[in-house]
């Protein structure tokens, strides 16, 4: 057993998530603090935003965005200062600047197109079209014909 | 030896597989039954070669054999028998044999169950089945041999990542699998039909059963890891947009849409090819997923660094397969002119926006997975795309999917009065915004995202319940309630998997707008609230489990100061990974889930504790488990059970002759 517990002492395991000792007393600023945390990407981590990552750099970053939220910053000073930091690999939610521009328009405007095929197709349909169909081999045309005439 | 064997049944299974993908369409072309049938005994042969080679991994897992490297890599003496067997499919090679093996079991039950193909149709689909199925036996053989020895063995492995034994993760990946590459039979047969310049209702009728059941899988397995990333990561998040989870949605979105374009080309012999398109980037999106998970490239740069040939690789047989159909669909599409005729306001108009939805919303999945990599190739950019982008481009979708849905529903095929479908659904209408607004004006200054939810799950459910309603006809009400339970279960199966939807947009919708978190430190004994529960440690105690130490709390849960229930948080280490786990515990209720985690103890004494309220948390997997029973149902309706050749044939003339 006491084998055991030494095992236990050595793994002291890292931090989980946002820790109690982060939390700010002002519950507007924390509030403020979470919606920063779901903006902001742990470097070192696989996709998981500070707020949700087990890292030691990650707790680093959420104290960082709540020393500057209590000195007053705004959220968008804060973001751009740990952009500074970082780069915008750090951000979650990418910039609508330069070429992110692409991926932003890329949905709607897809949608776009997509209605308007559609529209047109269907209006093909609608009216043009003619309803005996051409794609029936000979050995079925004489089956359709025979069970036309059961 | 049994290892030996198993490597060789591997080896011989590849061989057939070339066999089986070459012989029978020569023969198909050149209408010559032997070459013909060689297809039915390889693909046999082909399923049973590499379920024996399966096996032969399963048994060095479980006896625990650690000559083979995988198996030190992944198992350990200690680990419970269940995740030994998991630990199968728990790495990158025995997972890969796992795909091959259920690829081979769907090309292995177009053999059995296909007796009432055509037989040239039959031919092509388990030819084009079975190239995949080479390529990826290739693949596992030449660059992710599951079968490689270690020169000198040691004495126990490395066990299992913690974090994958589970028994929500245990079963995760092979119904995933099922899912993913169950959509390879859609592929082979489009990839067939292509090759043979028509497809029919026959065709249609094939396929659908087929897509279903892969996309029943896919939705089970997909809720299955929300499930576990619920419980097990020590938050309640159930869906990060990670590139592994966005893989595995990708296809079950395009699997949706298909499933209902395949509606139209069945019973109205129109849309076929973009049946057929969709058939393509179904699979398409399924090896995309697969090179997205196995190469690593996107979770993290340095896997696919460490070993670039799988990754190539992978990337070459996406290159091919969906290429090599784009290109023959570029080239016979036009072959396959639709037939039916129909109004603007049809069944057949409701569902062409169905699948324009669902496949722009994966297109936008899609373009937000990948686009940190083509910032970097191309831009020179460094970006992450989380969660908050997907959220707000990928959401509006599914609620307008949500607003056309019961309507589209009940719209008549060819020709349909918009306005009468409408006014037959003003009651649920009236409903759905009354339930939306009562929500808004007992919550306030909360986010809208609750009411909307509400308001759509219940348009939703209602509106399910109404069209089957419908459906029973204009009798008095004994009459219509005994007709109800005689619909054709694909009527009962649409309802369910369109209510379950709504159930699982209700879910997600109230638990993202109404979730309550508290964290802190709390003494032995000394209760605090969330809300209006009243929590209590009551004690902290240090076990051992099989495989690992644990830190379990005893906590009690009071409302009003009556009990609901003690739980027991835990936080687990596994010493042989060196990685601790947390173990949420959890109180499933039908309005609200009760999770409380424990965390470590702190220096001046107590605990670190955090407690959620998750609002409808289970609502959003038992709204996954409906669209699965929905889909499960719609299978199992007569028309597929009885679909006999012969009648078949004449189902395509007497649907060509309308």
């Amino acid at each position: 057993m006491k084998h055991l517990i030494l095992i236990f002492v050595l793994l002291a395991s890292p931090a989980f998530a946002v820790q109690p000792d982060e939390v700010l007393s002002d519950p507007v600023l924390e509030a403020r603090a979470r919606g920063l945390g779901q903006e902001l990407r742990c470097v070192v981590c696989q996709g998981e935003n500070i707020d949700e990552s087990n890292a030691g750099i990650a707790r680093d970053l959420r104290l960082l965005v709540r020393e500057r939220l209590v000195s007053g910053e705004t959220d968008q000073e804060i973001l751009d200062f740990v952009v500074g930091r970082y780069g915008e690999y750090v951000l979650m939610r990418p910039t609508w600047a330069g070429s992110n521009i692409i991926l932003y328009i890329a949905g709607p405007v897809l949608l776009f197109l997509a209605l308007l095929a559609g529209f047109l197709y269907l209006r093909g349909r609608a009216f043009g079209q003619n309803a005996s169909g051409t794609d029936l081999s000979k050995d079925e045309e004489a089956r359709l014909a025979e069970i036309l005439k059961e | 030896m049994i290892i030996e064997l198993g490597h060789f049944a591997l080896i011989l299974a590849l061989a057939v597989a070339l066999v089986q993908a070459i012989i029978p369409l020569i023969g198909a072309h050149k209408r010559w039954p032997g070459w013909m049938a060689v297809a039915v005994p390889a693909a046999n042969a082909q399923f049973f070669l590499t379920a024996f080679a399966f096996g032969a991994l399963t048994y060095a897992f479980v006896t625990s054999d650690f000559s083979l490297r995988v198996v030190v890599q992944n198992s350990h003496t200690a680990k419970p028998m269940l995740y030994k067997v998991a630990g199968v499919w728990g790495n990158h090679e025995g997972s890969m044999l796992l795909w091959v093996l259920i690829l081979t079991l769907f090309g292995a039950c177009a053999a059995w169950f296909g007796t009432n193909l055509p037989p040239t149709l039959r031919a092509r689909v388990l030819a084009v089945q079975s190239s995949i199925g080479a390529a990826f036996l290739a693949f596992v053989l030449f660059t992710s041999n599951p079968f490689a020895r270690l020169q000198n063995p040691p004495f126990n492995g490395q066990d299992l990542n913690p974090l994958l034994q589970d028994p929500g993760l245990a079963f995760h990946p092979p119904f995933l699998y099922l899912g993913y590459v169950g959509l390879s039979m859609s592929f082979s047969f489009a990839v067939a039909a292509l090759i043979e310049g028509r497809v029919d209702a026959a065709w249609a009728r094939w396929v659908r059963p087929w897509t279903l059941a892969a996309w029943i899988f896919l939705t089970i397995g997909i809720a299955l890891g929300s499930w576990w990333a619920y419980y097990e990561l020590g938050w309640g998040g159930f869906w990060f947009w990670d590139p592994v989870e966005n893989a595995s949605f990708m296809p079950w979105l395009i699997a949706a849409a298909l499933l209902h374009s395949a509606i139209v080309v069945e019973k109205r012999e129109s849309l076929k090819s973009w049946t057929i398109l969709l058939s393509i980037l179904a699979f398409g999106f399924s090896l995309i997923g697969t090179f997205i998970v196995r190469s690593g490239v996107l979770t993290s740069v340095h896997a696919f660094a460490t070993d670039p040939a799988r990754g190539v690789f992978i990337l070459f047989i996406l290159a091919f397969f969906t290429g090599g159909a784009l290109i023959l669909y570029a080239i016979r599409a036009h072959a396959m002119e639709a037939k039916g005729v129909f109004s603007m306001a049809s069944r057949e108009t409701a569902l062409v926006l169905n699948n324009i939805l669902l496949a722009v919303a994966a297109f936008v999945v899609f373009i937000g997975t990948i686009w940190p990599l083509v910032a970097e190739l191309a831009f020179g950019r460094k970006l992450s795309v989380g969660a908050p982008f997907f959220n707000m481009a990928f959401t509006p979708f599914m609620v307008m999917l949500a607003v056309i849905m019961p309507i589209g529903a009940i719209l008549p095929w060819k020709r349909a009065r918009l306005n009468r479908a409408v006014k037959s659904m003003t009651g649920v209408m009236a409903l759905a915004l009354a339930a939306g607004l009562l929500v808004w004006t007992m919550q306030t200054g909360r986010s809208a995202l609750g009411p909307v939810g509400i308001s759509l799950g219940v348009w939703l459910v209602f509106g399910a319940a109404r069209d089957l309603w419908m459906r029973t006809g204009r009798r008095e009400i004994s009459a219509r309630i005994g007709r109800l339970f005689k619909l054709p279960r694909a009527d009962w199966g649409k309802g369910l998997a369109h209510s379950g939807f709504g159930i699982t947009i209700l879910g997600i919708a109230c638990l993202t707008a109404w979730s309550e978190e508290d964290i802190r430190v709390t003494q032995l004994n000394e209760p605090f609230t969330v809300g209006d529960l009243e929590i209590t440690l009551l004690n902290v105690s240090r076990e051992q489990g099989p495989n690992y130490i644990t830190t379990k709390g005893v906590m009690s849960v009071t409302e009003n100061g009556k009990l609901i229930t003690t739980l027991t948080p835990e936080k687990r280490v596994y010493p042989v990974q060196a990685m601790p786990t947390t173990e949420a515990a959890i109180h499933n209720g039908f309005l609200r889930d009760v999770y409380l985690v424990i965390g470590d103890a702190q220096e001046g004494g107590g605990w670190a504790v955090r407690t959620y309220i998750k609002p409808f948390a289970s609502w959003i997997w038992a709204g996954c488990l409906m669209m699965a029973l929905g889909g499960l149902t719609s299978l199992t309706d007569r028309r597929y059970r009885v679909a006999a050749g012969a009648r078949k044939q004449r189902a395509a003339a007497m649907a060509a002759a309308e």
